[in-house]
């Protein structure tokens, strides 16, 4: 596999700037998943990458190559798509195989069966492997372009919203899969999504972009404890963390102007009053809205609080984030 | 407002059996939650409460009158769908004041009461616009003004929220739930998502295959499923199966699980054969004084805590640890459970074998 490198790429469409200035390095083997709301220039990257587009300025390197000029073709990278695409005249299996029997690969017949035997029962579509592929449900259908992709050994992969489509159960099965094939395969995957729970579990590195610029880079973790900005503070978690003017707890740095507290960052019990004023058992936990010097915030206790609506609880600050007037961290 | 109570409610199509004879309370000013996968018939069983369709067997009662037969518009209940219909071509106001102006309703308290209504949605700068031009959030709570506005005995919701993004999905349910906060009307809530049941339903009803499998309050369904299937479905990871073959006496303590003695809330029945003993993830410990162990195939970081997946003699597992602890894949962990939380399942229909935890929740449903 290779790594992928973006040095300064900027797009625009028509007065609109898709991508501003972004670079960054995909190191080799790594997992990248690029995070934002829509319209952040997630999915114009990944057609950067795969030369569906060209960039208006800035280079993209695969494998130290610069790809400027090269089709889709030549790049060797499998994409994936949020609306599959697949022969409708073929069955599952000869979809799967097409991209193995390609007059280049000369892949060995008994190669091709082996592969498409192993992926196909990754993704639990084994019993359907002669079925038309239209004659497949929407949730079938994306995972058999999954495969597709699978099958081949291209030099990157590239997943725009892979998992959208399916139902949670399957999409919870395919992210632990789909990690597991990268990490053992050491491939090279940029991929990307706007649900936080597929980029936190799934990522090595993730990339938040904020309107076309590239705002952080870093391990989820990094991410989820030192947030570049509330922006970035906000795209991890759930329920979200609660921002709330720095001055209505005691403690904050000069120039902080909001704190940043995670759910499970406030402690009770401890410090000033707040009114709860609701209470949802979620099973695992418990869910607390409060109500505190007028500011809504969210915090979790334990699964069997006794805890109702209207009772008192202290609370204060525990790992809080300080950030500054334009929303930057400051500590 | 109301109770609604169904008796031995059953629907038939033709040869299939859409609710098999089913029955539950619904209180006064309770938000109502009917959980279950698509075809389960929770919302079969909604449009029987409604009357929009009519149940082959059993009873219907409305603040204890029977009304089964009764024609959905003599119910006086008020129906909000997932597709929210709102009449195009008339404003915000126009669309709420509507059920009320064609039920002959004098103008004066139409508009005192409309007025009422966007107070509570908070929709008073948008009375005057077309419905044309709202966001989705704003169509909804015009939906919802033209629901309220009634006056009903009852609200009766299929997935209002079902086509809305996960996070403004959220938004809204905190919206909703506020709202019958404040109002106080007993609400019955279709989803299928259990999260949404969990957070927002004061009791919560989970169907499947057209059978009401449990009927409590979201935490005792959470924490003593009365089959396998409610396990399964609700809480996320689902709740873990561990597969041994066994014999239980009633009033046992403990089961051998390849060869490690596990704790369990003593037994109220006895059982043999293949079991299945269930585990919620967050009440897997490591510890490596035990003797059962797993090995580690793959970690999701989720923030402060992680999901680590394991395989071990009796099956897969998935286990919720505070992300601080390094696991890597590969290694080998002994693992310990929390014994005051576990239940035993049985092979037939999946039912939950009753003991000392759990026949308090299970014996009065």
């Amino acid at each position: 596999m290779a790594e992928v490198i973006l040095r300064g790429v900027t797009k625009a469409f028509g007065n609109h700037v898709a991508l501003d200035n972004v670079s960054m390095t995909i190191p080799d083997g790594s997992f990248v998943v690029l995070l934002g709301p829509t319209g952040a220039g997630k999915t114009t990257t990944l057609r950067m990458v795969s030369g569906l587009d060209q960039p208006d300025s800035g280079d993209i390197l695969i494998g130290g190559q610069p790809m400027r000029s090269l089709t889709p073709a030549q790049r060797n990278v499998a994409m994936v798509f949020q609306q599959y695409s697949l022969y409708p005249h073929l069955t599952v299996r000869q979809n799967l195989e097409f991209p193995l029997k390609s007059p280049l690969l000369n892949t060995p017949q008994i190669e091709i069966e082996r592969k498409v035997k192993a992926i196909a029962e990754i993704l639990q579509i084994s019993h359907k492997l002669d079925n038309k592929a239209t004659a497949l449900s929407g949730g079938e259908m994306q995972r058999v372009s999954i495969g597709r992709a699978l099958v081949r050994n291209p030099q990157v992969y590239l997943m725009d919203e892979p998992l959208s489509s399916l139902d949670a159960k399957l999409r919870s099965d395919l992210r632990i899969e789909l990690k597991s094939i990268q990490a053992n395969s050491g491939a090279t995957l940029l991929y990307v999504t706007h649900d936080q729970i597929e980029a936190m579990t799934m990522a090595t590195h993730v990339g938040v972009l904020q309107n076309g610029k590239l705002i952080q880079f870093g391990s989820p973790r990094d991410l989820y404890e030192k947030p570049v900005s509330t922006y970035a503070a906000t795209r991890l978690g759930q329920p979200r963390i609660n921002l709330l003017p720095a001055d209505v707890f005691p403690g904050g740095p000069p120039l902080a102007v909001t704190i940043g507290l995670r759910p499970e960052h406030i402690t009770q019990g401890q410090g000033e009053d707040s009114l709860v004023t609701r209470v949802e058992h979620l099973g695992d936990q418990t869910r607390l809205h409060l109500s505190f010097r007028n500011h809504e915030l969210v915090t979790v206790t334990e699964p069997h609080s006794l805890l109702r609506h209207g009772d008192i609880v202290k609370i204060q600050p525990d790992k809080p984030l300080y950030f500054d007037a334009d929303g930057m961290r400051i500590s | 407002m109301a109770q609604i109570r169904i008796e031995n409610v059953r629907k038939e199509f033709g040869s299939f059996t859409a609710v098999q004879s089913s029955s539950f309370t619904v209180e006064d000013g309770e938000f109502f939650m009917l959980l279950g996968p698509s075809g389960c018939g929770k919302t079969t069983t909604l449009r029987m409460m409604a009357g929009l369709e009519l149940p082959t067997s059993g009873e219907i009662y409305i603040d204890g009158e029977e009304v089964g037969m009764k024609r959905a518009s003599q119910r006086d209940i008020a129906f909000v769908f997932q597709m929210f219909a709102l009449y195009p071509h008339m404003n915000v106001r126009r669309n709420i004041s509507y059920p009320l102006l064609s039920q002959g309703v004098p103008r004066a308290e139409v508009r005192q009461r409309v007025a009422e209504v966007a107070n509570i949605l908070k929709i008073e700068d948008i009375l005057e616009r077309p419905v044309g031009g709202l966001s989705g959030g704003d169509r909804q709570r015009v939906a919802l003004g033209r629901a309220i506005v009634r006056r009903p005995k009852a609200f009766f919701m299929d997935e209002p929220l079902g086509a809305l993004d996960a996070e403004f999905r959220e938004h809204m349910a905190e919206e909703l739930r506020a709202l019958h906060d404040r109002m106080g009307a007993t609400t019955v809530y279709v989803t299928h998502d259990q999260l949404e049941a969990m957070q927002m339903g004061d009791k919560i009803v989970v169907m499947n295959h057209g059978v009401v499998e449990q009927f409590g309050r979201p935490q005792e369904i959470y924490d003593w499923p009365a089959t396998k299937f409610v396990a399964k479905f609700i809480g996320s990871p689902a709740m873990n199966f561990l597969e041994f073959d066994g014999m239980i006496g009633n009033g046992a303590d403990s089961i051998d699980l390849s060869g490690q003695t596990v704790q369990v809330p003593v037994t109220r029945q006895g059982a043999k054969g293949r079991l299945t003993l269930g585990v919620r993830p967050e009440h897997i410990h490591f510890s490596d004084a035990s003797e059962f162990r797993g090995r580690v195939i793959a970690t999701e970081y989720l923030g402060t805590t992680q999901i680590v997946t394991m395989s071990t003699a009796n099956g897969v597992l998935k286990a919720r640890i505070s992300s601080h602890k390094a696991v890597i894949p590969g290694d080998l962990i002994g693992l310990e459970f929390d014994a005051r939380t576990l239940t035993i399942f049985t092979e037939e229909r999946g039912l939950a074998l009753l003991s000392q935890a759990n026949e308090g929740v299970l014996r009065h449903g």
